[in-house]
């Protein structure tokens, strides 16, 4: 390293075609290992290549996919919302509870959706106004709603509700095999990706993940933003509660545990650093599908389900370790020709 | 961004489809092997235990019972099941196994509503769907292999404990909750039985350890405590029978005051062995498991369709013939004692 100076990264780092800039980003990545995985899939498991498949996998993830929306902005601001699944059956239970009292299913979805996004507020209420970690917040939130959903209905469980809106749950688009709820998630997809990467808001929301100081001097709102998106996270998990219970027909209030999870590990895996501060909205999507597809191809393939845990927990630490190894192998040979390289790994 | 180079995270990605491509090519192998096995012979005799959760040694056994009884007549056994208690994750696998295009499902629910719409697709693609263990709503399913009628159970549990004590003495109950609808059948029952037919049995008080270990042992004392003369105890409730078990072993009254109920051979082994039990009942995991099977194998033939009074031949269980509500009783609960117990783990 005797001989090097400082140079600044020459343009040519960047004038790569743009089929290349893209696969080397994160979410290129994660959509090539999709792809590379339902090829394989359709290839050599049986019984894969037909369109229930799809259908099947549509129907699983959709609650996943919702939730994975606000949490993606969550995490790139730098907090995290682990309630999200005690809110989807705390609006699960309350959809139930209203339901058997009378109430028409759209009255009470509409109040649950208020229950979920007071949830949400609550959570935004102490982490921006009282100053606590959201880490420590939605720990206690995620058995304080879970708490109340089992309380409200005990062990029992409320499954009688009417046809058309469990049929709407899992009907298909006309002449596809395509779940209509694939229509609410891509209008919901645009709007995130709308409100990420073209507002001043969603601006605002990488700020904060990278400094949340240098934001509040920016003129970014920090306490209101994450007051805004943690509210945003409790509507849109009590959205896929309502959809969890119609799918289902039964209303529980162990309704989607250990659904946060699930959300988190495809929201990392799609590139989102759990640092803030960095992500996009295709990349936790294309995550998502990643781990439904390989969880559906593995069970097609009689893969049990620990072995499934094994892989898709493999995957997700491979897929963050990979990114660091892949540096420091690079050190190890590099030659001297490859200054700019040493420099920018040693800075990092 | 964290100063990594362009190439280093070209190599991540090549790591991370690599990864994956070696997963896909293991998951290919299996899934390869698992095709060959199907589509041979005129009726597809390959039944998939679809247990509660995997790793429970109570399903173990039962799904072991239902291999043992595909073996005997020649199908395709498999075991598939979510890793925790779910009704979301029991559906994806049914949604797997009617993709698979299987014979039939032995199923214990965990739901019995979230299911039935999975369970209906699998019916309509020609799956025939048998419940063992864990029902759901009789309209969704072919058959229900029920373990165990209430009357049996309440029977067998005076039976036992009027055989131990010489059919005469004081006894009580240790049941669950006060509100345990199962336990509170039983007991019903068992006071019916006893007035009916066992005239110098005389029940003293029923009491509730609220299926909590330590409460439990805690209502054991106090019974002994207050009836001094007490010469049985029936606890109906796993939970209960192991707590009064523990502390009649360490107890002055070991060997002098009888207990008997609802055990697992795994939580009662010990003091069955050592003697401060003599036997318990419960149903048969195994044979339950077995009785799924063989009813499978009826329903995939063609030779019964799941309505009342049907009859069909559960090899070394005998014969057996559909009731009410499409549901198959597996017979009289099972007698655990000194000489069998080591022949069962769950």
């Amino acid at each position: 390293m005797t001989e090097t100076a400082a140079t600044p990264r020459t343009y040519r780092d960047y004038a790569q075609p743009l089929w290349r800039r893209l696969l080397v980003s994160r979410e290129g990545a994660v959509i090539a290992a999709l792809v590379l995985v339902v090829v394989f899939a359709i290839s050599f498991v049986p019984h894969f290549a037909q369109p229930i498949t799809l259908t099947y996998l549509l129907l699983d993830i959709t609650p996943i996919l919702l939730i994975a929306l606000p949490m993606t902005l969550i995490i790139i601001t730098g907090e995290i919302d682990l309630s999200v699944a005690s809110t989807m059956g705390l609006a699960s239970v309350t959809l139930g509870v209203l339901h058997q009292a009378g109430m028409p299913i759209p009255l009470a979805g509409a109040i649950a959706l208020v229950v979920g996004a007071i949830a949400g507020a609550l959570n935004g209420f102490l982490i921006t106004v009282v100053g606590l970690p959201s880490l420590a917040v939605t720990i206690g939130t995620l058995a304080l709603y879970r708490g109340l959903a089992v309380g409200l209905l005990g062990t029992t469980a409320v499954t009688e509700f009417t046809e058309f809106w469990t049929d709407l749950a899992k009907s298909k688009i006309p002449g596809t095999s395509m779940p209509s709820v694939v229509i609410v998630i891509l209008v919901l997809a645009i709007v995130f990706v709308a409100l990420l990467h073209f507002t001043p808001f969603g601006r605002g929301i990488f700020a904060i993940g990278l400094s949340p100081e240098t934001a509040r001097f920016s003129g970014v709102k920090v306490e209101r933003t994450k007051f805004i998106l943690f509210v945003l996270s409790g509507l849109i998990s009590a959205l896929a509660g309502l959809y969890y219970t119609l799918r289902f027909s039964s209303a529980r209030g162990d309704n989607a545990t250990g659904y946060e999870l699930q959300v988190i590990a495809a929201v990392l895996l799609g590139g989102v650093s759990i640092f803030g501060g960095r992500g996009s909205i295709v990349g936790p999507l294309g995550g998502v599908f990643l781990i439904g597809v390989l969880a559906s191809a593995l069970r097609l393939a009689n893969v049990t389900s620990d072995v499934i845990n094994i892989i898709t927990g493999t995957l997700l630490v491979a897929s963050v370790v990979a990114t660091s190894f892949l540096a420091w192998f690079r050190t190890k040979r590099a030659r001297p020709g490859k200054k700019t390289e040493i420099l920018a790994v040693a800075k990092g | 961004m964290f100063g990594f180079t362009r190439k280093a995270r070209v190599g991540a990605f090549a790591a991370i489809a690599v990864s994956v491509a070696l997963v896909a090519t293991g998951c290919a192998a299996t899934g390869t092997d698992s095709g060959t096995d199907e589509g041979s012979g005129d009726a597809d005799l390959s039944i998939t235990f679809l247990p509660k959760n995997l790793g429970n040694a109570y399903f173990d056994t039962s799904d072991k019972g239902g291999a043992d009884a595909i073996a005997e007549f020649g199908g395709t056994y498999a075991e598939v099941g979510p890793a925790t208690g779910s009704p979301d994750g029991q559906v994806s696998y049914i949604n797997t196994l009617t993709q698979q295009g299987v014979g039939a499902i032995a199923l214990s629910a965990n739901d019995p509503d979230a299911l039935c719409d999975a369970v209906g697709e699998a019916r309509d693609a020609g799956v025939k769907v048998v419940t063992f263990d864990a029902d759901t709503n009789p309209d969704c399913r072919d058959l229900f292999i029920n373990q165990a009628e209430a009357d049996g159970i309440a029977k067998v549990e005076v039976d036992l404990i009027a055989e131990q004590i010489g059919d005469a003495g004081k006894i009580a109950i240790l049941s669950a909750t006060a509100n345990a609808t199962n336990q509170n059948a039983w007991i019903e029952l068992m006071k019916a039985d006893l007035a009916a037919n066992h005239p110098n049995i005389e029940l003293v008080d029923v009491v509730y350890g609220d299926d909590d270990d330590q409460t439990s042992f805690d209502k054991t004392a106090a019974l002994l405590q207050t009836y001094p003369d007490l010469k049985g105890i029936i606890s109906p409730t796993t939970v209960g029978i192991a707590a009064a078990a523990r502390y009649l072993q360490t107890s002055e009254f070991k060997g002098k005051v009888f207990l008997t109920g609802l055990g697992t051979p795994n939580q009662m082994r010990d003091f069955v062995n050592d003697g401060t039990v003599t036997a318990f009942a419960l149903w048969n995991p195994a044979d339950l498991g077995y009785l799924a099977a063989y009813a499978a194998k009826a329903l995939i033939e063609g030779t019964i369709t799941g309505a009342e009074g049907d009859k069909f031949d559960a090899g070394k269980l005998g014969s057996y013939t559909v009731g009410k509500d499409g549901t198959v009783l597996l017979g009289d609960p099972f007698t655990f004692n000194k000489d069998n117990i080591a022949d069962f783990n769950f």
